[in-house]
């Protein structure tokens, strides 16, 4: 069955819309409550949104290829995001991200056999002065350790 | 010093609308809508000597002014809440603890040149930000201050809160409007500029977070107050991300002039753990490092930095002690650039990449005679050939690191090691 916004999702797209002088400018968070709704964008919620839009699932494509948020392909339940940029770097991230290797068996890029996490190294946060940090979904961890690290990943079902 | 722009920062409850208010927000505000007409407020404005904190430092009045009065079109103000210059988090404290101030900013700006809907461009990844921001537009919206008939003027104004969704060029001001626009973030030609061909092609001002955030105090105390502090062509205080090797890491708020040296020294504690300083970029990743001996005389003001051959820029100032390993750092940030280069440009999209595989291998024992001339010839062809100031901002601190720090590249290439990191 072709993938399609609930009747819910589908309200908030029109409000979304209609908050915007242009219909076009609405992409990016059209994309955000596309991403929400099928856990990522596939060709099919590409075309979807594409439709939806009123564009070509290519420039859609393109958009959404050139930004680090959005997933063309499932991703874990939690997206553990190491900051590895300068000041990151100078305050031990390659050691937190040893750390998760070692902790959860993936390295940066993959993600566990059982859906549980997708391990990435991102750049610069806005958090350097309490660095080390990684982003986990929507909430940052911030002045990182070893002891830190296994007890938030421990939390994270 | 008294502070104008972390005055609230730190006290209970500051991202509400209610507190905000105790400490005399949105009075500016009433003040502007009641009181003064938009020539006037520019005037004002330009009378301060606010230049823009994003990084460029353009006079924030001047660009104002150039937005054209009889336009038929729409007019847009945007507030670039878009924070990703590495080392730089002065806008993002800002955004979670005292953001009914750059709402406030946000409306008298968009007073300034006459425009009716106004947008907050905040980078996708803070997501904790644009919740507190959502909140707070809503309560300023509750309480009248945005809307239909702002106290009873006449005037109109909408605030839309944007997400950003993960990428470094969105800063760049006409990058960001494209991706406002809801494309992909390419910067745009200039000229035309975005005060008369902006958003939809209408006329647009961006304005930085932090340069909004001033405008509610230079309103409730004067331009000449504000005017008064800092230096005869940098007026006013400005914030400063510290973080690295440093013993208090932070925002700071300095008034414009302060010495470099005494900053990080007694300010920010000093290099931790007795070691001796090796470099320090002053401005965010974009900008060129200093050597310790090229900072004893710096003063934190546009001018001083730029004379000591960096730019003060977003203000994210990034120490590192004698035991970083300065090809390693280079390495770090070209990668960055190879990164986030929008593709676009080819000296750029090449050339960044070229640049970060090149300190990759010197810093993984790989690196070959001729290598550093051959980043520098790569710098060079990518400076001044680039449609946005990115080009420049990746190809600066490549050159710079190989610059100041030769020798320690040549002994990597020699021995094929690191010689530096002890670990």
């Amino acid at each position: 069955m072709a993938l399609e916004f609930s009747p819910e999702t589908l309200k908030r797209f029109e409000a979304t819309v209609a908050r915007y002088p242009k219909k076009e400018a609405a992409m990016l968070p059209v994309l955000y409550l596309a991403q929400r709704e099928f856990g990522h964008l596939g060709p099919e919620a590409i075309a979807y949104v594409a439709r939806l839009m009123g564009q070509s699932p290519a420039r859609v494509h393109g958009v959404v290829s050139f930004y680090t948020m959005y997933n063309v392909k499932p991703i874990g339940r939690h997206h553990v995001q190491v900051c590895r940029t300068l000041s990151c770097a100078l305050g031990g991230a390659e050691k937190i991200t040893a750390i998760i290797t070692k902790k959860i068996g993936i390295e940066p890029g993959q993600t566990t056999a059982d859906g549980r996490f997708t391990l990435s190294e991102v750049e610069c946060l806005a958090s350097c002065g309490t660095a080390p940090m990684m982003q986990v979904n929507d909430d940052y961890y911030e002045n990182l350790t070893e002891e830190k690290v296994t007890a938030i990943l421990d939390g994270l079902k | 010093m008294e502070k104008l722009l972390l005055r609230n920062i730190g006290i209970a409850d500051s991202h509400t609308l209610a507190v905000y208010q105790s400490r005399g927000g949105y009075q500016s505000w009433e003040k502007v809508v009641r009181d003064m007409k938009p020539a006037e407020l520019i005037d004002e404005v330009k009378a301060s000597g606010l230049r823009g904190r994003g990084g460029a430092g353009f006079p924030t009045g001047m660009k104002w002014s150039f937005v054209p009065k009889d336009s038929p079109k729409p007019k847009y103000l945007v507030c670039n809440a878009d924070e990703s210059e590495p080392g730089t988090f002065k806008d993002r404290l800002l955004i979670e603890q005292d953001p009914h101030a750059i709402i406030e900013g946000t409306l008298i700006a968009a007073y300034g040149i006459q425009s009716h809907t106004a947008f907050i461009y905040i980078r996708g990844e803070l997501v904790a930000g644009a919740k507190i921001l959502e909140r707070a537009v809503e309560e300023a919206a509750r309480a009248g201050f945005i809307g239909k008939n702002i106290f009873g003027s006449g005037f109109d104004l909408d605030v839309i809160l944007h997400r950003g969704a993960g990428a470094y060029i969105c800063g760049e001001e006409t990058a960001l409007l494209s991706s406002l626009e809801g494309g992909r973030g390419w910067p745009k030609v200039k000229p035309p500029f975005p005060a008369t061909h902006g958003l939809f092609g209408c006329p647009t001002v961006v304005n930085n977070v932090e340069t909004l955030a001033a405008l509610p105090w230079i309103i409730e105390r004067g331009a000449a107050a504000y005017a008064a502090m800092g230096t005869e062509k940098s007026k006013g205080t400005k914030l400063f991300s510290v973080s690295g090797h440093i013993s208090r890491p932070g925002v700071y708020e300095v008034e414009m002039g302060y010495p470099f040296k005494k900053f990080l020294e007694d300010d920010c504690g000093g290099v931790p753990n007795g070691r001796k300083l090796k470099g320090v970029i002053p401005g965010g990743g974009s900008m060129p490092v200093l050597r310790p001996e090229e900072i004893e005389k710096v003063n934190l003001d546009y001018e001083s930095v730029q004379a000591a051959g960096s730019m003060l820029g977003s203000g994210g100032v990034i120490v590192m002690d004698e035991t970083t390993c300065m090809v390693r750092a280079a390495s770090n940030i070209a990668r960055f650039y190879a990164h986030e280069s929008c593709g676009q440009c080819s000296p750029c999209r090449e050339g960044c990449h070229w640049m970060e595989k090149i300190f990759h291998r010197i810093e993984h024992g790989e690196g070959q005679a001729g290598d550093l001339d051959l980043v520098l010839n790569i710098s060079g062809n990518i400076m001044g050939n680039t449609i946005c100031p990115f080009g420049d901002a990746a190809a600066m601190p490549a050159a710079a690191f190989i610059k100041k720090y030769r020798a320690e590249f040549e002994a990597h290439i020699a021995e094929k090691r690191c010689t530096v990191r002890t670990e």
